[in-house]
């Protein structure tokens, strides 16, 4: 499949939003009926173009955070100053028309022969093509270990919290939150950096696979981290979205 | 303004190039540093789309879409692909 995806042309069509559910107060999860939807591996991403009525378009991509066989979905965080986000947040309904194309991108994408065990680390939205790769190692059958590392500002950041409080057999999910932390809380209460790191990440040498997304700035420090700590830097999978969203 | 990386141009490069380009090699003119273009530095609002070298800043390729028309400047890279 991989082979025919890599040579199809990549253009323009017009999506059917099925369902837009809330997952925080400023985050969106927009499920979609892609009439001509070649399948996507988990990781992947799709571009959203909004045009205006003088013509003036807006294009941004967003990771899927559906699994490959499920309903393509994507989760859109709001980003107040932003042209493309607050109008899939706010404005957007079920039965809108969405011009999409995709999907895009084979580097940032984990199939269940790429083993693992899988060290997945989100900052704020980054955790959204990360969840994609945890149901697709849930649907797939594969056990491979997970541990994932999820950094927000406060709990009420969090997005998939009922789905993430009900792992899959062999998958953990650790948090850490940066900002503020409700009473009794146990989980870490500050940013990921090289120490905690070393807390939580598969020692070098059970030859880990790790998955890092989220702003440029928590991407930089956990990836050099994890490099330091003796992850081959071929095993560290990189994806930057800017300094938008919050860790 | 913060780069984000060369994940954010899969579209972009799949339109100019009629494939997948995030998992291709690149090799930096300048420096030689070697890198999946996924994890090459990408800056999205300058004028036009520029991809610079993680290892030396050296801007590697240009990409300027006007009316459906993208010009493609490759010339800081050694090889793509």
């Amino acid at each position: 499949m991989a082979g025919t995806a890599l040579r199809r042309r990549l253009t323009w069509q017009v999506a059917k939003v099925s369902a837009v559910t809330a997952e925080t107060a400023s985050v969106r999860t927009i499920t979609l009926d892609v009439p001509d939807w070649p399948g996507h591996q988990a990781g992947q991403h799709l571009d959203i173009r909004l045009t205006d009525e003088d013509g003036y378009v807006a294009e941004r991509s967003y990771s899927i955070a559906s699994a490959p066989g499920e309903l393509v979905a994507i989760t859109v965080e709001r980003l107040d100053d932003g042209e493309v986000s607050p109008y899939l947040t706010d404005e957007l309904r079920a039965g809108d028309d969405l011009e999409l194309r995709g999907p895009i991108g084979g580097y940032f994408i984990w199939e269940p022969e790429d083993g693992g065990p899988l060290l997945l680390l989100a900052g704020g939205s980054g955790v959204v093509p990360l969840r994609s790769i945890v149901r697709h190692r849930e649907r797939s059958g594969s056990t491979v270990p997970v541990r994932l590392l999820y950094s927000s500002r406060t709990l009420d950041d969090v997005i998939y919290r009922a789905e993430l409080d009900q792992p899959a057999r062999g998958v953990e999910v650790i948090h850490a939150l940066t900002r503020h932390q409700p009473p009794g809380w146990t989980g870490y209460a500050r940013r990921v950096d090289a120490a905690l790191l070393a807390e939580v990440a598969w020692p070098a040498a059970e030859m880990p696979v790790a998955y890092v997304c989220g702003p440029t700035s928590f991407v930089e420090t956990v990836s050099q981290a994890l490099v330091q700590s003796g992850y081959p830097p071929q095993r560290v999978k990189t994806e930057r979205f800017g300094a938008t969203g919050g860790t | 303004m913060e780069a984000v990386d060369g994940n954010a141009i899969g579209g972009l490069m799949h339109e100019v190039f009629g494939t997948e380009m995030t998992a291709t090699a690149s090799v930096c003119g300048n420096c030689g540093d070697a890198r999946p273009v996924a994890e090459l530095m990408v800056y999205l609002q300058a004028p036009g789309t520029v991809v610079r070298c993680r290892t030396c800043d050296s801007m590697l390729m240009v990409f300027v879409t006007i009316h459906d028309r993208t010009c493609v400047d490759l010339h800081g890279l050694a090889v793509l692909g």
